[in-house]
């Protein structure tokens, strides 16, 4: 095999992923509707699941430097810091109060939940929630390294998204005062 | 029903014992010679372990504790070592409060007044309960949560007005104290910290001291545009009172937010004071001591109210003792309004001093905020050379006890939206150690200051901030506590430690004494970290990121392992 022939299998293989991760979702509604033929039963929400779309933005630069960049603009980043914390939980760790899916994180910020998270639905659309959940899971090294943020325009305090040690998450357990 | 008992002078029935807010008790049995023999006479679980800001209050042989939310209101006996009397829980304010309250879920204390107790709710209710039976005798909604507005302060009753205000300028809410009826909790006057005179309770007979302080609508004057309507100035802090004067004394917050780019101009009428007449809320005098805020330096803090000879030969001037969170120890003539002296606690390199003829704080450019730039080592941080923690005054050593930090910060300020019920912040801010003075790494310091001569007497260093208010007795000790756990008493005068005890949780409360129901002396203190810098172990945060907890994510990541969460209080006697 000749330097050449590598050099072109290389590239082409970096151009798969790229692709990838530089791909850009112009449709901006919500989860699409499954439709749902007489007599048939419902069709299981396959928007959630391991290759649905919602783990297409977790790979996806774009989507998740958008997040970041929401993260700021719609002050979550006043209750919940960098990751942190602060009035709100840490968003970097592995406990999760109401879940670490992606599923429950969109609703945690359209609906909030009832101890003080606020409900965003009406303030963001939804291609805005699903970017921030895809953000939000990158804190704690949910997202693919590859497309995940490197750096922060501001001043320097956590590691960028994209070298933070993966947490396994867990439910949360502390009691309740 | 019979008339209510009005509480001894050895009892403590407000936050800060009375109208002063000298927190000076003339009870003498514990003393300096013996107070190394302080023993716990009991303690009591109050059931919530978050930040245990509130002071226990006293009265007619019954302690009042009021716990962090959901506000659980205790009665306990002190003839059978506080044995719960009754219990208090149906304040139960709206558990969408926890995502408004900046700093923790704290309440600074309640409040006992003609055979009733009052306290606010973290969702912005003033309750009144029959401190004889637990009765609820009206309750009032003032605060909107949904604008991010929360209450935290401890109220006082100054005749038949309960005075209370709100919390949460770090949301872009618009500041204001109200004087409500004793009786049925109606609103008699509320008085704004921005907008018109007419909604600043400023009329005719209102004259500050300084030329800066004057004109028509300053409260619209100096803001851009509406500015004013999210301009913070909350009063969640303390309120003293002269009854020769007939006038209140309180702070105002700091303006929102704190990018100061969107907010020109001075913004009256925040970071400063206001003398108002507790009847009507009419304003007679304001000072503003710190125009135009950069650094979230609330006006907050406490002013001690003491006659004290200046220069001698003169007589006693009536004057006010005011440490701010801009680092400034201020004597004010609480009669005019005029700042006698502004002497640096802290090492102070935001600002260059105060002009003392035009009252203005001297800023140092060097130092200003530029969007978008890390402006390094401000000193004082934002949470000031001192924060609400209230601070103590003997009339025997004539020094002001005054518990606070020694921080720095790094800041910039960002692009900042609006959104209602989320933080209004607009700044990136991380709190360290003061790397100058003292320069050691510690945060904390305990200073015993001498407001005549303008300079300490003595001072100790902790760890941590000192975020527990003082205590200070006719036995001449002090007391105070640390967030690492431990309750203190030293030498009034020497600053000698004496006695030390350490509790379950780090101390951010204010300590107290009375005269127990058997004539002996009793030392109560709340323990349970919380409050702002102890928010990082009430709420678990992960302070690995340096800017958690507004800023404290830095300089409180050894907290946890120094304390736990907790929530108990304890109370101490001779043997």
């Amino acid at each position: 095999m000749n330097i050449a022939r590598i050099f072109w299998l290389v590239t082409f293989a970096a151009l798969l992923v790229s692709c990838r991760r530089e791909v850009r979702d112009f449709h901006t509604g919500g989860p699409p509707k499954v439709r749902q033929l007489k007599g048939e039963p419902a069709a299981p929400d396959r928007y959630f699941s391991a290759q649905g779309p919602q783990m297409e933005m977790e790979r996806n630069a774009y989507a998740l430097s958008e997040g970041k960049r929401l993260y700021s603009n719609f002050n979550c980043i006043g209750c919940h810091s960098n990751g942190g914390g602060d009035i709100g939980p840490a968003l970097m760790d592995a406990r999760w109060i109401y879940g670490a899916t992606p599923e429950d994180i969109y609703k945690s910020i359209l609906d909030g939940r009832p101890n003080g998270m606020p409900a965003f639905r009406g303030r963001i659309n939804e291609t805005q929630a699903r970017q921030l959940t895809a953000y939000v899971r990158s804190m704690s090294g949910q997202a693919r390294e590859s497309a995940a943020p490197s750096r922060d325009d501001h001043m320097k305090t956590t590691a960028p998204e994209n070298s933070v040690d993966r947490q396994m998450p867990k439910p949360d357990e502390r009691p309740k005062l | 029903m019979a008339r209510a008992q009005s509480p001894a002078a050895t009892d403590w029935p407000i936050a800060a014992k009375d109208f002063s807010n000298q927190r000076f008790s003339t009870l003498d049995q514990i003393s300096q010679t013996n107070v190394a023999s302080l023993k716990l006479a009991w303690s009591f679980d109050v059931g919530v372990r978050r930040g245990q800001e509130s002071a226990p209050i006293v009265a007619n042989g019954t302690m009042y504790v009021i716990t962090p939310y959901p506000n659980i209101l205790y009665a306990l006996d002190l003839t059978q070592s506080g044995k719960v009397k009754w219990k208090f829980e149906t304040a139960q304010p709206d558990p969408m409060s926890r995502g408004e309250a900046c700093c923790d879920y704290v309440s600074r204390g309640a409040a006992y007044a003609e055979g009733k107790v009052f306290f606010n709710t973290l969702d912005g209710q003033t309750i009144a309960v029959s401190a004889e039976t637990g009765q609820q005798v009206w309750r009032r909604k003032l605060g909107n949560i949904h604008v991010g507005e929360t209450m935290t302060m401890a109220p006082l009753v100054v005749k038949n007005r309960v005075i209370v205000g709100n919390s949460g300028s770090q949301l872009g809410v618009r500041g204001w104290i109200a004087g409500l009826d004793i009786n049925t909790g109606e609103i008699a006057w509320k008085a704004f910290s921005t907008g018109s005179d007419s909604d600043c309770l400023i009329g005719p007979n209102f004259h500050p001291f300084y030329d800066m302080d004057r004109g028509k609508d300053l409260g619209l004057a100096t803001w851009p545009g509406d500015q004013w309507k999210l301009g913070g100035g909350t009063v969640w802090g303390w309120i003293s009172y002269d009854p020769e004067l007939d006038l209140i004394f309180h702070g105002t917050g700091d303006p929102a937010s704190w990018n100061a780019d969107v907010r020109h101009g001075d913004n009256k009428w925040t970071s400063g004071i206001f003398a108002r007449r507790p009847d009507t809320g009419e304003a007679i005098w304001y000072y503003q001591y710190t125009q135009h805020d950069l650094y979230g330096h609330d006006g907050i803090n406490e002013s001690v109210i003491a006659d004290l000879v200046l220069e001698s030969g003169k007589p006693a001037r009536k004057v006010l003792l005011h440490a701010d969170r801009n680092g400034y120890l201020y004597v004010m003539d609480r009669t005019s309004g005029e700042v006698i002296s502004a002497t640096p606690f802290v090492r102070v390199n935001c600002s260059k001093g105060v002009d003392l003829k035009t009252g203005r704080l001297i800023f140092n450019d060097e130092k200003k905020p530029i969007m978008g730039k890390v402006v390094r080592d401000i000193a004082p941080a934002a949470p000031g050379g001192k924060d609400w923690q209230p601070s103590a005054f003997s009339p025997r050593t004539k020094l002001l006890y005054l518990p606070h930090q020694t921080l720095a910060m790094d800041f910039e300020e960002v692009e900042v939206n609006y959104i209602a019920g989320t933080p209004y912040i607009g700044a990136h801010a991380k709190f360290y150690a003061d790397p100058v003075s003292p320069g050691d790494g510690s945060m904390g310091a305990f200073t015993a200051w001498d407001p005549v001569a303008k300079k300490p007497v003595w001072n100790i260093k902790e760890h941590f901030p000192v975020w527990c208010g003082a205590l200070v007795t006719a036995g001449d000790v002090v007391f105070y506590g640390t967030m690492d756990r431990w309750f203190k008493a030293v030498d009034a005068r020497s600053g000698k430690e004496l006695w030390r005890y350490q509790v379950e949780s780090g101390i951010v409360g204010q300590p107290i004494t009375f005269l127990g129901p058997d004539g002996k002396q009793y030392i109560a203190i709340l323990s349970g970290v919380g409050g702002w810098p102890g928010v990082v172990v009430s709420n678990d945060l992960d302070p690995t990121d340096p800017i958690s907890a507004h800023g404290f994510g830095e300089a409180m990541k050894d907290l946890p392992k120094y304390t736990g969460k907790g929530g108990r209080l304890y109370v101490f006697s001779l043997p």
